[in-house]
């Protein structure tokens, strides 16, 4: 499977990608109405909560204080997962955590592995490495395997396939499972892929997992799900992989109590998942009576890929505190309009505007932070409270940095309007100058309507994108403050 | 009440009707306005749009001409949340005592005009007629940033004449968003189409909120259209009087 077209580095811009996705009026209405029922599942069991602002808060708390004292809390998982009898590697940035997980899973004597919903695998695109090392992976999440056999990309955190409709996937299915005859109620689609996946869970000893939580207390892992493939993936092979960013650690098995009930009410809009486990190592007596439940051979993979830098930006910093629950998705009029893959990244949405330019470290994805309208909708359903509007911010800024440093900030068209406009508003004389200039520039542009008011209906360079959908009223002919003067003088 | 008026630079510039409203209101309730000539633009569009170093000097300005302000009154929620949520960082940021002290005294007494009526002065009733059908959209920044809740609400519905109509997905950004209708044009019309709909099928004549940036932008769309719907601020249906024309 290619990444192209998903690969920030490669990806086109924000508003030349999106323009694609609003043409797509099936993938739009498939968005359009995923979100609704999730936003509005979410808003009635957050409205069940009386100490929901509370419990966001404590959430807040929790991870603040995890990232403030990280390094800490990841030696202390390290220890306690050894003890376990699992074992830890460490992985700076993908190439690495790929190397490693390729590694183990051949060492694992298996050219075959199961797989449970990881974005983070999604993140350093683990499959294609996989695959490249004559390894299949197969998805067993019902949504990451629609995906996996459409050679599709995710388009939501939660939700990957949220763009696809019933019929779609049914397609998807036919084709790929080769099940000519297959019905179109929820219910058959459903039993195809459950035998579709059976067969794997049977038969394939090697797993690969993601993780919601590291629990630094006890050296445990933690995955929360609705479908039970997970479980099947985290007790029937011989040895499971899991691989987490550095910033999934939590301290104590106590703050599960408040993240399992910030986590499935803002994902997917229910009390509790139907499926939590958390597995501590490996299990002691499986060689016994052969009896077993869980691996024989047990590795996390912490992966770092950029977040420690992240975690040195003051301001950037909170990014990480995000449990990857996708509500600033169902929430972002924007993403609602354009689904995820206009993102260009395996973090779509409020959350990948602000995640994916730090974990390119700002060389790609520049477009990212301006994908918002900055309307607020993220933080308001964020459970850990995420100001994405103010980071948003604070990367509109560093981008502005690198594209103003040096000559070629110069001939920057937008940075050279913005600093004549800061130059205008220093002063009221050079303001009311720049009034009086406006009503004058406009004029050519000013057509009558039928009511015999004058609008814009055309705007040239970078205004143009205001002219494509909407007209500009005409300049009125006194300013506020010119009102004032006369009115002082003429006393009325 | 002496109440000092920053009209912002957009409302100067394009909407000057908003302003004379709010004067007409205020001073029939019976308060002194004061306009400080020396003011420009709150900054908001430099600093949201990432040129942070631009939107300080506006910061200084804004402080040196309203200091002495008994209560300083906005019409528009977009500035009021730029000043709340990032004047008070930027204080800070700038290193300087003297100025973070005085943005932290000058700051509560900064009031977006709906919530100066109904938080400030406790009314609701303004003494206002407007024998429309009116919808109201709110703000994004009103709503999430200043947490005006239902006060714009309060007093429209206290405007003699009004027909005041519910509009479908009230809290929806409308698109605006300063730079991003421009930078991303598409996604922002799209959006834009969405809240217009909704604006049609309440079969108003206008639509009101509290803020003219997003009117413009509203305004645009139903023109271009040529539905032959209005947008119009608060602060004008609130100024309007019975016997007295628009």
């Amino acid at each position: 499977m290619s990444g192209v077209g998903l690969d920030p580095k490669t990806a086109p811009t924000f508003p030349m990608a999106a323009k694609a996705m609003l043409g797509d009026t099936q993938l739009r209405k498939n968005v359009r109405h995923a979100t609704d029922v999730i936003q509005e599942k979410r808003a009635r069991v957050v409205g069940e909560m009386p100490d929901w602002q509370e419990l966001r808060e404590a959430g807040r708390q929790i991870r603040r204080h995890t990232m403030e004292y990280l390094d800490f809390y990841l030696e202390e998982f390290e220890a306690n997962c050894t003890r376990a009898g699992g074992v830890v590697h460490w992985a700076r940035d993908a190439e690495e955590a790929r190397g490693i997980v390729v590694g183990l899973v051949k060492a694992s004597g298996s050219d075959q592995v199961i797989k449970i919903k990881s974005m983070t695998t999604e993140e350093i695109q683990l499959n294609s490495a996989l695959e490249a090392a004559g390894i299949h992976p197969y998805e067993t999440d019902l949504a990451e395997l629609i995906i996996q056999l459409g050679e599709d990309r995710p388009s939501h955190i939660v939700v990957p396939a949220l763009h696809k409709n019933r019929q779609q996937i049914r397609e998807i299915f036919q084709r790929e499972m080769k099940l000519p005859e297959l019905g179109e109620r929820p219910q058959d689609l459903a039993d195809a892929a459950r035998m579709f996946l059976r067969e794997k869970f049977l038969r394939v000893k090697t797993a690969v997992s993601g993780a919601n939580f590291l629990i630094a207390e006890t050296g445990g892992v933690c995955v929360v799900e609705s479908e039970g493939n997970g479980r099947m993936c985290l007790t029937l092979p011989e040895t499971l992989i899991t691989i987490a960013g550095i910033d999934k650690v939590l301290p104590r098995f106590q703050d599960l109590e408040v993240m399992l009930q910030l986590l499935p009410r803002s994902a997917t809009g229910e009390r509790m998942n139907p499926y939590n486990s958390i597995w501590t190592g490996v299990d002691a007596a499986s060689s016994g009576d052969g009896l077993r439940d869980g691996p024989r051979v047990f590795h996390v993979v912490l992966t770092d890929n950029a977040r420690t830098e992240i975690l040195a930006d003051e301001e950037g910093r909170q990014t990480l505190n995000c449990i990857r629950c996708g509500a600033c998705q169902n929430a972002c009029p924007v993403y609602r309009q354009t689904g995820g893959h206009a993102y260009g990244s395996v973090y779509a949405g409020p959350i990948g505007a602000i995640l994916t330019p730090q974990l390119q470290e700002m060389h790609h994805a520049q477009s990212l932070p301006y994908a918002s309208s900055l309307c607020g909708a993220c933080y308001e359903v964020c459970p850990v409270k995420i100001n994405i509007p103010e980071v948003l911010i604070h990367l509109r800024n560093k981008v502005v940095k690198q594209n103003t440093a040096g000559v070629a900030g110069l001939f920057d068209v937008e940075a050279g309007a913005m600093k004549a406009m800061a130059m205008i508003f220093r002063s009221e004389r050079r303001f009311r100058a720049a009034q009086r200039l406006g009503r004058v520039a406009e004029r050519p542009l000013v057509r009558r309507d039928g009511q015999g008011e004058g609008w814009i209906g055309w705007l040239p360079g970078l205004l143009g994108g205001w002219t494509q959908a909407r007209d500009l009223e005409e300049m009125p002919k006194e300013t506020f403050r010119d009102w004032w003067e006369r009115r002082g003088r003429d006393g009325n | 009440m002496r109440v000092s008026l920053f009209i912002t630079c957009y409302n100067d510039t394009l909407f000057p009707e908003t302003g004379k409203a709010v004067v007409r209101v205020l001073e029939r309730l019976g308060h002194m306005v004061e306009f400080p000539r020396g003011q420009t633009c709150c900054g908001q569009m430099h600093y949201n749009t990432g040129y942070q170093a631009e939107a300080m000097p506006l910061l200084e300005r804004f402080v040196a001409q309203f200091r002495g302000a008994e209560a300083v009154v906005v019409p528009s929620s977009s500035c009021v949340a730029m000043m709340r949520d990032h004047y008070p960082k930027m204080a800070v940021a700038s290193g300087r005592a003297e100025l973070i002290a005085e943005v932290d005294a000058l700051l509560p007494r900064v009031f977006e005009f709906s919530e100066f009526l109904t938080k400030r002065l406790g009314l609701e009733d303004v003494g206002a007629y407007y024998p429309h059908r009116v919808t109201y959209h709110a703000s994004c920044h009103g709503l999430r940033n200043l947490l005006l809740g239902d006060g714009p609400m309060r007093l429209l519905k206290a405007v003699r004449g009004i027909d005041l109509v519910e509009l479908q997905g009230l809290e929806q950004c409308c698109g605006f968003g300063g730079t991003f209708a421009v930078k991303n044009a598409d996604v922002s019309s799209a959006m834009l189409a969405e809240k217009t709909t909704a604006v049609l099928n309440t079969k108003a004549e206008a639509c009101t909120a509290c803020d003219n940036s997003c009117l413009m932008h509203l305004q645009g769309a139903l023109h271009r259209q040529r539905t032959g719907v209005k947008t119009v601020h608060l602060a004008e249906i609130l100024a309007g009087e019975d016997g007295v024309g628009r």
